[in-house]
């Protein structure tokens, strides 16, 4: 029985690097979600850097009309790499990084249901990021836009080899979140401690649970999608050759019916992390938790009925665009409702302006702006006129830039002191949330302007005297601005590992799991399992949960003091990730390296499969 | 996978592995249905031949037959069948391992190794089958670049016919670990979890089955 | 972990499982339902072969039903859906749905699934 004080020491050396297994081989080997999460975070944002930078030279490019930075050929290959890196690499990521490092923490789990399975997904991604990302370096990036449309991307239209790197890297990264996905699932149902039910888990890991079921369901289509462009070619098939029969549509329709829902898988996360935020700086739990979780299922169910919306102006007929047009406005339902919710947490409560609130309130503001232009979109007649204009791009920037992006920040400002047991400071977070607010309005919000005017999408230069030129230039001089905010944050996040006000386990005064342990986290999580009996177990908690926090929050020990067995170090998910990726490297460049690539993948896999995952018990 | 698993607490009283395997059998439903659906879009709608019910003259003269073979189609499909029963035989097999066996027919309906091997033969014949039918479409002149049909029928039929392989090879590595030291309960849920993913490969066949070949 | 030799076909239970119901079928059951599963094929092929069938409106229907059938016997009994925890049941039928419904859309809007109301 516990009986020691709260302890209010706090190590001197808050790092990023729990107690054992130091150094590259030890982040090469490592099965812990937590560092498996810090692996994707810092990947994620050198994406994010990187799909930036792309953003950049093209809003160098359409600052004034007739650019000539680029070449128009370069030009495509930066907006579909730019879609592509910030969609796959970023992103989806970004979320991942929490997933990983969150979730067991807030549902008092020590891990994840399959820890070398969580190693192997991160590797997969950051190998195939890689594959992805360097043909850009040789200008042979992918260049068939984010979504790909065939038959452009049919090696009739496109002969090179940019979009075979599109097609196979897209492959690669599916895995990675396919089995994210599965153990993520498993861990939700499975791992919660004895009394978290499912209505009692934390609004994060219910949005992310319905994630995982929409990249399970939504993955093996844009999968399917693939395999035919490219059995089409490299092995000749019919599946889009339309001399041949094939309907143009078949690509759309595949590849919408993965797309739509993978907006949800981009957004909800976000929505996760506000709920988080938002009850913690009103002093107030979440305002009607069963109808925020009841309408993210609805939004995750529901956004699979809505796909063709992207395909209005294909000719589908009347009935289909009526019915699809009907279920994107209902989708909205669920959306708005989200929105009041967060609202009703925040009426009377004890507001605190800390940054990661500021993101989090500027989620609520600019997804509503997001998504009232998407509900504009919903009106067949009314997209025929907004659809491959600058008036989608606004929108999508909205809802994930506004969105996403605002939602992923107020995560890292919030959770930054869980990870590192330092604060990020928050002059600077001031600094960055203005200055990127005011930035990401500017960049944007013309855009709806010149999209009504007219300005199509995709263009790698237009002609003045349209009435175009002073929003690009507006929304270029937004983009350089949301440089010099990006190299504020980028700063602030290094600068406040080292020298940030030391946090102890619950700067914040919030509420879930997560905050009962110290920070950083120990290695083992939790010295107990906890015994949950409320929603805020810090805020409404019996007297179980207090036992439990009282012992889960001291700190010094480690797992072998306290008996807890865990997982060995291996390098064998990160081999059996390399070699898979080896492996298809060999379709582009010999087979020899696909024959070698699977020969090395099936070994290390065995081995994998037949070795135990942690020290026997007794 | 080798040891049993460790008794950690579960929310459930389940074994993650088999929550994993059914969130990734819905997943697989989702692959298939992609597939099969893509093969319907494109019924009838292939502009040469050969077909796979009607007959057809080629410009230059050629004729083809209707290319599916059903009576060969339902043999193998009955075998697939079958090796599903096998397999319910030999999870039933390990987990009773232990209980004692009088007769040599209870010893017989008991032998995990038997019904194992059963499951990967019969699985085998299947493939052997397949791959007779794709080489004789060849032969007849249908192959995945043909048209529309071949294009769609090789890759549904190809794709269902790899998770099959994955099967087998996963059945046989069933068995080196049976004759290395033999399955008991312990292992069911491992051969459990195998049991699953093969069901789901026959029930996909059994779609695939009615609404490739069945209906015209 | 003890098994009870009066019923020797009840598995012996690996951990500890709760909510899981203890009837089980035995190997005869499994081998019945082999042989029903059997029977179906063989409707389904001899119709086949019966023109007059294959071209009158039922013979899809049938074909479709018996087929769902088939498929609900595997899951049921052979992957044990029907006696194993609730969960599982939710974690395959949702898919399940989603695919069908999925599967079914797309036919529709390719034009290969057409429903008529009223007089065309």
């Amino acid at each position: 029985m516990a009986t020691t004080a709260v302890p209010t020491t706090l190590s001197p050396h808050a790092t990023l690097k729990p107690d054992s297994n130091s150094g590259v081989w030890g982040w090469l080997t490592t099965v812990d979600h937590k560092r498996i999460g810090i692996l994707y975070l810092y990947t994620a944002l050198a994406f994010f850097i990187i799909g930036g930078l792309e953003a950049v030279i093209i809003r160098a490019q359409l600052q004034g009309p007739n650019g000539t930075l680029v070449s128009p050929e370069t030009y495509n290959q930066l907006f579909t790499m730019h879609g592509t890196t910030m969609v796959f690499l970023a992103i989806m990521p970004l979320s991942a990084a929490f997933f990983n490092f969150l979730i067991p923490l807030q549902i008092g789990a020590r891990d994840v249901a399959f820890p070398r399975l969580n190693a192997f997904s991160y590797w997969v991604y950051l190998f195939g990021g890689i594959f992805i990302t360097v043909p850009i370096f040789f200008l042979v990036a992918p260049n068939g836009g984010w979504f790909g449309y065939t038959p452009l991307t049919t090696k009739a239209y496109s002969p090179g080899i940019n979009i075979d790197f599109w097609v196979i890297g897209l492959q690669i990264l599916g895995v990675s979140s396919l089995a994210a996905a599965f153990n993520f699932i498993t861990t939700i149902i499975n791992l919660r401690a004895p009394g978290m039910t499912l209505m009692r888990m934390p609004m994060f890991t219910w949005m992310s649970f319905v994630v995982q079921f929409l990249v399970i369901l939504a993955f093996p289509v844009i999968t399917i999608a693939l395999v035919f462009l490219l059995f089409d070619r490299f092995f000749g098939t019919m599946f889009y050759t339309t001399a041949a029969g094939a309907d143009p549509l078949l690509w759309q329709h595949l590849f919408w019916i993965f797309g739509h829902p993978e907006v949800y898988i981009l957004i909800l996360p976000a929505f996760g992390l506000v709920s988080e935020v938002l009850p913690t700086f009103s002093k107030k739990p979440l305002f009607g938790y069963p109808v925020m979780v009841y309408s993210g299922i609805l939004i995750g169910v529901l956004g699979f009925g809505v796909w063709a919306h992207h395909m209005f102006a294909v000719g589908m007929g009347a009935i289909a665009d009526s019915v699809f047009a009907v279920s994107t406005m209902l989708i909205a339902i669920p959306t708005g409702v989200k929105i009041f919710n967060w609202i009703g947490t925040m009426a009377q409560g004890q507001l605190r302006f800390t940054t990661a609130m500021k993101f989090a309130i500027g989620l609520v503001a600019l997804f509503t702006i997001g998504g009232i232009s998407g509900v504009m979109h919903s009106s067949p007649p009314a997209d025929l006129q907004q659809t491959d204009s600058y008036f989608i791009v606004a929108h999508f920037h909205y809802v994930l830039f506004g969105g996403s992006i605002m939602g992923i920040m107020a995560g890292i400002y919030y959770y930054f002191p869980k990870m590192t047991g330092r604060l990020m400071n928050e002059r600077l977070g001031n600094w960055h949330f203005w200055l990127n607010f005011i930035a990401m309005n500017l960049t944007f919000f013309p855009m709806h302007y010149s999209g009504m005017l007219g300005m199509p999408r995709r263009v790698y230069t237009y002609d003045s005297g349209q009435g175009w030129d002073t929003f690009n230039l507006i929304s270029s001089i937004g983009a350089y601005m949301l440089v010099a905010a990006t190299l504020i944050f980028v700063y602030n996040f290094f600068a406040s590992r080292k020298r940030g006000e030391i946090a102890g386990a619950n700067p914040w005064g919030a509420g879930t799991l997560e905050w009962t342990i110290p920070s950083p986290v120990p290695e083992y999580n939790f010295a107990v399992l906890p015994t949950v009996t409320s929603r805020y177990p810090l805020w409404e908690g019996s007297e179980k949960d207090a036992e439990s926090a009282r012992i889960n929050s001291q700190e010094g020990k480690t797992a072998e003091e306290l008996g807890i067995i865990l997982p060995y170090s291996t390098i064998k998910p990160m081999i059996v990730a390399l070699s898979m990726v080896v492996m298809f490297c060999g379709l582009i460049t010999t087979m020899a390296l696909t024959f070698l690539g699977a020969a090395i993948m099936v070994v290390s896999l065995y081995s994998w499969l037949l070795s135990p995952l942690e020290p026997e018990h007794h | 996978m080798s040891a049993p698993a460790a008794h950690h607490y579960t929310t459930t009283g389940l074994d993650n592995r088999k929550i994993a395997i059914w969130a990734f059998i819905g997943s697989e439903c989702m692959l298939f249905i992609s597939l099969i659906s893509t093969y319907l879009i494109y019924k009838g709608r292939s502009i040469v031949g050969p077909y796979p019910h009607e007959e057809w003259t080629s410009p230059e003269g050629r004729h083809f037959e209707p290319i599916l073979d059903i009576p060969v189609t339902s043999a193998s499909t009955f075998v697939l069948l079958m090796s599903s029963l096998a397999m319910v035989l030999a999870l039933a097999a390990v987990q009773n391992k232990n209980v004692p066996k009088r007769t040599t027919g209870e010893r017989i309906i008991g032998s995990s190794k038997l019904w194992l091997w059963m499951t990967a033969i019969l699985g085998t014949v299947f493939l052997g089958f397949q791959a007779y039918e794709f080489t004789s479409f060849v032969h007849e002149g249908l192959t995945i670049r043909t048209n529309l049909f071949g294009s769609s029928f090789f890759t549904l039929t190809g794709f269902h016919g790899a998770h099959v392989t994955a099967g087998v090879i996963w059945l046989l590595t069933l068995l080196a670990i049976d004759y290395r030291r033999g399955l008991g309960p312990n292992d069911a849920l491992n051969v459990d979890i195998a049991a699953l993913y093969w069901h789901f490969v026959d029930v996909v066949w059994i779609v695939i089955f009615t609404v490739v070949y069945l209906i015209q | 972990m003890a098994h009870d030799p009066a019923h020797p076909e009840e598995p012996a239970q690996e951990g500890h499982v709760s909510g899981e119901q203890h009837h089980h079928p035995t190997p005869m059951t499994y081998v019945k339902i082999g042989a029903l599963l059997t029977v179906i094929t063989i409707w389904e092929v001899w119709a086949y072969y019966i023109p007059s069938l294959v071209a009158s409106r039922i013979f899809v229907p049938m074909l479709l039903i018996l087929s769902a059938f088939k498929f609900i016997m595997v899951v049921m009994f052979y992957m044990h859906l029907k006696y194993d925890h609730k969960l599982f049941r939710v974690l395959f039928t949702g898919p399940l749905l989603i695919a069908a419904l999925t599967g079914i859309a797309l036919l529709f809007l390719f034009g290969q699934l057409v429903a008529r109301f009223g007089p065309s």
